[in-house]
């Protein structure tokens, strides 16, 4: 045996076949570590639809429900609020949410207002930028950060600006309208966040 | 007893004879150049302060609780109830501020001296992922708090990741373990603070100085003592410019640990939150998930870097440019001794090019630094009345972050056309006897 002349390519096949089988191994090893930081079952279950009431909140007020842990805006629109959608279309990026928001919100949520009734807006407050919860800022009044200002929605994390509709400014870091979670009305004064309506499935 | 010792010393020495000359190398025979300044004393007190919160962050994990229920809680019983918890947090928390001023210092006498060139890019190298691991590192530390700055400092930077193209949902919920920061998030980045990259970072730091000392350490003339003549008080082959590490330097760096050390200990007793620079105001309030603090903002230490996200406006449907351009900002420095095609090391024989551009680099690190911690937004309407603060602050962050990026343009056009006037470079460290 050990006078044989030593077969250099059997060596190195040998040799590249044991490294590639290793090599598949750590892999397949590695798979159970990095699928450890997904979203574990716990946290997966608890993203439940939520019902919430919309009998004490008045025209032109806002609430915050939270939804998987996520700030859920529900804004009772004024008549003058409305109004000012279409005065901001053309400081939008996306003003009829059909170009880079197109996914952002329902079919039945892509109008003008973003809603299924025109008055009840109903986003989940996490900018598109990087996550914050923007600031509600529905004066009609110059502000520091926008002296045409209608109203909307103020990021401070990043200064972006969304109008009464969660729809963005141009010239903000945040590329997308707010999105708008799927929801129906249960009833006129109720609404469940996280259930698309009947007609729509 | 003297016998005892040098028994021992020669039982070791039988069974391990690599050891003293392992010392012997890295210590009292490393030659280093006689005329280090001020500068130099940088790096031993980034070693220093290394120490200092592997030691403090070990007793502060013998009473944190790292949960989303727990954690905001235990560091408060850290502070007020565990004998002598507060000092040992705020040494801790002190440390990671001093800890980017020794760093960035150091970083910037490697620029101002050609640190970073041939034969040392191996060395910058490694300095630079010293770098990017101590800024993942300070950033989960900054989570564990789970105040609310804590909270939204972890979204953010975590949506970060979030804005590149078709996995960029599923990366940040795989990062976070949940569909915001919570619990899962908390534990694994207690794990990687307190276990994972720790130990990175001293093999980054070992193989840092390993390399340093291949090649020999670099001096404010810029020149190779190593080509110089031959031949010191210690050993007739070593450089004449160079003296032993120990004695030499350990002790002229105790006298930079000494006044370290007296700085350091006036901010922990006097000012341990640094005015809301090393602590925020807003992480003192517990995690709300559903209320963003009114002025988020990183500590300061990422506060350029943070700026440059914000400069840079969404394109094409994506935010993603921004996040590309923070993390060029941070890869053109790896990339450095590649830009700099000049062979005059120290900035004492450079161009008046090269003076000019650094010090720009410089203004515009601080003037993204100011953009990043929200400091124009406060100063444009007082200085300059009722005009629009969006416009000014961006065109002010965007020309400075041309101006950072700028430096390494111009640096490689200047010195790869030639339009760099350089001055003789001395045979020898101007300071030689």
């Amino acid at each position: 045996m050990a006078n044989e002349v030593v077969d250099h390519g059997r060596r190195r096949f040998l040799t590249a076949t044991t490294a590639v089988v290793g090599g598949v191994g750590i892999v397949a090893a590695a798979v159970p570590f990095i699928k450890s930081w997904e979203p574990s079952a716990r946290a997966r279950a608890a993203g439940a639809p939520v019902t919430q009431s919309l009998a004490k909140i008045e025209s032109g007020q806002m609430l915050t429900v939270s939804w998987r842990s996520l700030p859920v805006f529900v804004l009772n629109r004024s008549k003058a609020q409305l109004a000012t959608l279409p005065m901001v279309d053309s400081r939008l990026v996306d003003p009829k949410s059909d170009g880079a928001s197109a996914d952002q919100q329902p079919k039945y949520a892509q109008n003008e207002a973003r809603s299924i009734k025109p008055e009840w807006l109903v986003v989940i407050g996490i900018c598109t930028h990087l996550g914050c919860v923007p600031d509600f800022v529905p004066e009609i009044k110059p502000e520091p950060f926008d002296p045409e200002w209608k109203g909307g929605f103020y990021c401070p994390c990043h200064k972006s600006r969304y109008d009464l509709a969660g729809r963005v400014f141009q010239g903000v870091p945040a590329p997308k309208n707010l999105p708008v979670p799927p929801y129906h009305f249960v009833d006129d004064n109720t609404i469940q966040i996280g259930v698309d309506p009947k007609e729509a499935v | 007893m003297a016998n005892v010792f040098t028994s021992i010393g020669d039982w070791v020495n039988e069974r391990a004879p690599g050891m003293a000359p392992m010392y012997r190398a890295h210590m009292t025979e490393y030659y280093a150049p006689k005329n280090f300044n001020l500068w130099y004393y940088f790096g031993s007190l980034a070693l220093l302060v290394l120490i200092n919160q592997i030691v403090t962050g070990i007793f502060l994990t013998m009473n944190y609780n790292p949960s989303a229920a727990g954690a905001f809680n235990s560091v408060e019983y850290i502070m007020r109830d565990v004998e002598w918890g507060w000092l040992i947090r705020y040494m801790h928390s002190t440390g990671a501020s001093l800890f980017f001023v020794v760093v960035f210092l150091h970083m910037f006498r490697g620029i101002m001296y050609g640190s970073y060139k041939k034969p040392r890019e191996l060395v910058w190298l490694l300095g630079m992922l010293i770098f990017l691991v101590l800024m993942a590192e300070a950033f989960m530390g900054y989570v564990l708090p789970w105040g609310n700055m804590s909270f939204w400092g972890a979204k953010v930077i975590i949506s970060l990741f979030g804005t590149i193209p078709y996995i960029g949902d599923t990366l940040v919920e795989w990062i976070m373990g949940d569909f915001l920061p919570a619990d899962a998030t908390l534990n694994r980045f207690f794990a990687l603070h307190v276990i994972a990259l720790p130990i990175v970072l001293l093999l980054l730091v070992v193989l840092h100085i390993a390399a340093l000392h291949e090649v020999g350490s670099n001096n404010p003339d810029g020149v190779e003592i190593k080509k110089g003549p031959k031949g010191n008080r210690w050993d007739a082959l070593k450089p004449a410019d160079g003296i032993p590490f120990h004695p030499y330097y350990t002790v002229k760096d105790l006298v930079g640990v000494g006044f370290f050390l007296m700085i350091a200990a006036f901010i922990i007793f006097f000012a341990p939150t640094f005015g809301g620079w090393f602590l925020e105001h807003d992480n003192f309030i517990p995690a709300n998930n559903l209320a963003t603090p009114s002025h988020i903002k990183p500590v300061w230490y990422f506060t350029p870097f943070y700026a440059i996200v914000r400069m840079i406006p969404s394109f094409l449907g994506s935010a993603v440019w921004g996040v590309l351009a923070m993390f060029g900002a941070i890869a053109v420095l790896f990339a450095l001794p590649w830009f700099d095609r000049g062979k005059v090391k120290s900035i004492r024989y450079r161009g008046t090019g090269f003076k000019v551009g650094l010090g720009l680099f410089v203004l515009s690190f601080f003037a993204l630094g100011a953009v990043g911690a929200g400091i124009t937004a406060e100063v444009i309407p007082v200085w300059f009345g009722d005009v629009d603060v969006t416009f000014w602050e961006n065109l002010f962050g965007r020309v400075m972050t041309l101006v950072y990026f700028g430096f390494f343009a111009f640096l490689w056009a200047y010195t790869y056309f030639g339009w760099e006037k350089t001055k003789p470079v001395p045979e020898r460290v101007t300071t030689h006897d």
